[in-house]
């Protein structure tokens, strides 16, 4: 727990570092996925294509769009395109490197998945047994059987238990040539990645070295700018709420006083902080009658009415203020001693 | 655990550590991926070399490429050497200290490969058994040439029928194991000595050259990341005051188009600070439309 604390905080402190980290722990993902499905063969003609390539091809593409989704750019990028433009100029060549690096990063993951499955050789395996050459690998002129026959034999060749062409050709010995030409594929695809992948990062800084920092930097700059915008907004929406709540007690206090024409009894001994905290509210049923206007008749999101908070349980909307708030306060007094 | 922090701690203070980190990582990864990938030789005459070579010599070149790809001061060599001359002079004494030693660490990892390969001696065997000489092996001599190759190609694959009892292909396969660990642990040996002389004698030639180059190196690497760290502190605070300034400027604007006056009470002072003048639900809502329909100019 303590272990993925430190990782955590380590690839936290740089937003970069962050994204790196989502995108290893997805490669990572993508293998344990592929070592933990179950692989099955149909073993029938038409449908061993059909199951190997979809194996093969449609789970990187669901990491790829995963990888968007993770992705939490994704969201500033959208909105950095779509905003208008009002008072500040849009830059493409920012757009353009936002997109870039968040493309880099969803492709490790269906990398990893096409290179896994080539390796392994399932798939490869399951898609095109049906294409073995048997007249090099095994004997193609046994007697008495069709071209369909063959090919349902042939297809039988990644299910070893129902297999039964082995005088057409031994099951190794297709197995292993298949075997054989997945790998060749799967090491000819991660080279092929790994130089493109090199050349992509190796030519960037010999070429547009001070487009690219300028890039980086506004890119950077977005993503500051809205995770301090919203900071910003939680702590206005705190105060908002604060101030909010305490006018509805204040109100609710000063409506009891005001309907009861009673003030509750004032301890002498008892003054100070705990009291003033109560807000006047002092007993059971006002406590209730409290709480049930709060869920009945929330106050308006108005901080700062003419003169008295409008909107709560007793006084009801939009009545008109009459007197400001601290001569009401001593007229209650004056009635109650009388 | 807390040896853990400690060794990680060790890593992240120099940054050469975490690059000698990182390729060590790389080579343990490289055996991982020898261990868990199942070898498995065609034993067909015409296929056998090259997937025995290819799996000997192609995963090396990918592991070379990704040891430069992951290494951080490749693209500051490659920034320092691109860059236009400006005010700066260009070190290229500099330039080929980062250059070897990003070689250097992007080397271990092939090496490891090709070195499990060879003590490991089924990707020699698959290449080479179909190039072993006929006439010095009892069962393959009295046979045809052309049965012969085939017979010679099957011999990486233990599970035929044929060869399951088969002495000679048990010679074949030793002879050829065995001479794939020879070469193997001779390939290890030269690059150990080849890193033993390296190491004791470079003090001997030209020291203070050798010193001035890795300062520098250094120096251009914590350069570029306290350059990068100082860009990110800069666009904290620019974004800061850009967020302050929309704020006061929205404030007045309410001010300008409301006619009512904020109520001044006693415990509201520092909330009345935070609220920033804009208090109520319109307020909010006008803010947030102006903030994505006309961003603040930069």
């Amino acid at each position: 727990m303590d272990k993925f604390r430190m990782i955590f905080q380590f690839l936290q402190s740089n937003q970069e570092s962050f994204m790196n980290g989502i995108c290893g722990i997805m490669a990572l993902a993508s293998t344990q996925i592929y070592s933990a499905f179950d692989f099955n063969c149909p073993c029938l003609p038409r449908y061993n294509l059909a199951y190997g390539l979809g194996i093969l091809l449609v789970p990187p593409f669901i990491l790829f769009l995963l990888g968007f989704v993770l992705n939490n750019n994704i969201s500033m990028l959208a909105e950095e395109w779509r905003r208008p433009r009002g008072q500040r100029r849009k830059d493409p060549a920012v757009l353009r490197y936002m997109f870039c690096s968040m493309a880099q990063r969803a492709m490790i993951a269906p990398v990893v998945w096409v290179s896994v499955t080539l390796l392994d050789g399932k798939c490869i395996t399951c898609a095109f047994c049906t294409s073995v050459p048997v007249e090099t690998l095994g004997n193609a002129s046994h007697p008495g059987l069709s071209q369909g026959d063959i090919k349902r034999v042939l297809a039988r060749i990644p299910c070893k238990e129902i297999y039964d062409g082995q005088e057409l050709i031994a099951n190794e010995v297709a197995v292993r040539y298949l075997r054989c030409i997945s790998q060749a594929l799967g090491w000819c695809f991660v080279l092929l990645m790994t130089m493109l992948a090199f050349l992509v990062r190796s030519l960037r800084p010999c070429f547009t070295q001070a487009a690219f920092l300028k890039s980086r930097y506004w890119s950077h700059y977005i993503d500051i700018e809205r995770k301090l915008f919203d900071e910003t907004c939680t702590e206005h929406a705190r105060s908002f709420a604060k101030v909010c709540i305490q006018q509805f007690f204040e109100s609710m206090s000063t409506d009891l006083v005001a309907a009861h024409c009673h003030l509750p009894r004032k301890d002498p001994e008892d003054a100070g902080e705990a009291t003033e905290k109560l807000l006047g509210i002092t007993d059971w049923d006002t406590m209730n009658t409290a709480l049930k206007s709060w869920h009945r008749c929330k106050p308006a999101l108005n901080l700062h009415p003419p003169a008295l908070p409008t909107g709560n349980g007793w006084a009801g909307e939009g009545q008109p203020p009459v007197h400001p708030p601290v001569p009401q306060k001593e007229m209650a007094a004056y009635y109650s001693w009388v | 655990m807390d040896r853990f922090r400690m060794i990680f701690q060790y890593f992240q203070s120099n940054s050469e550590s975490v690059m000698n980190g990182i390729c060590g990582l790389l080579t343990l990864a490289s055996i991982k991926m020898y261990t868990c990938i199942e070898f498995s030789c065609p034993c067909l005459p015409q296929y056998n070399m090259a997937y025995g070579l290819g799996i000997m010599f192609v995963p090396p070149i990918a592991l070379f490429l990704c040891g430069l790809i992951l290494n951080r001061q490749s693209l500051v060599m490659l920034e320092e050497w691109s860059r236009p001359q400006g005010r700066r002079k260009k070190d290229l004494a500099v330039i080929r200290y980062l250059c070897s030693s990003i070689m250097q660490r992007a080397m271990v990892a092939p090496a490891a490969w090709i070195i499990v390969t060879l003590l490991d001696g089924k990707c020699l065997i698959c290449a080479f058994s179909g190039s072993m000489d006929p006439e010095n092996f009892v069962d393959f001599a009295s046979a045809s040439p052309v049965q012969v190759q085939q017979l010679l190609a099957k011999v990486p694959c233990k599970d035929e029928e044929l060869m399951r009892n088969n002495t000679s292909h048990k010679a074949v396969s030793s002879y050829l194991r065995c001479w794939s660990q020879a070469l193997g642990w001779s390939i290890l040996l030269i690059l150990i000595i080849a890193a033993f002389l390296a190491r004791w004698l470079r003090p001997c030639f030209n020291q203070a050259a050798l010193m001035q180059a890795r300062h520098w190196s250094n120096y251009i690497d914590i350069e570029q990341k306290i350059f990068e760290e100082t860009c990110c502190e800069h666009s904290r605070l620019f974004a800061h005051k850009c967020i302050l300034h929309f704020f006061e400027s929205m404030r007045q604007e309410i001010k300008l188009h409301s006619f009512s006056l904020p109520r001044q009470g006693k415990g509201t002072e520092g909330e009345e600070d935070l609220l920033r003048g804009i208090t109520d639900q319109d307020q909010v809502n006008k803010l947030l439309k102006t903030w994505y329909y006309e961003k603040p100019p930069l």
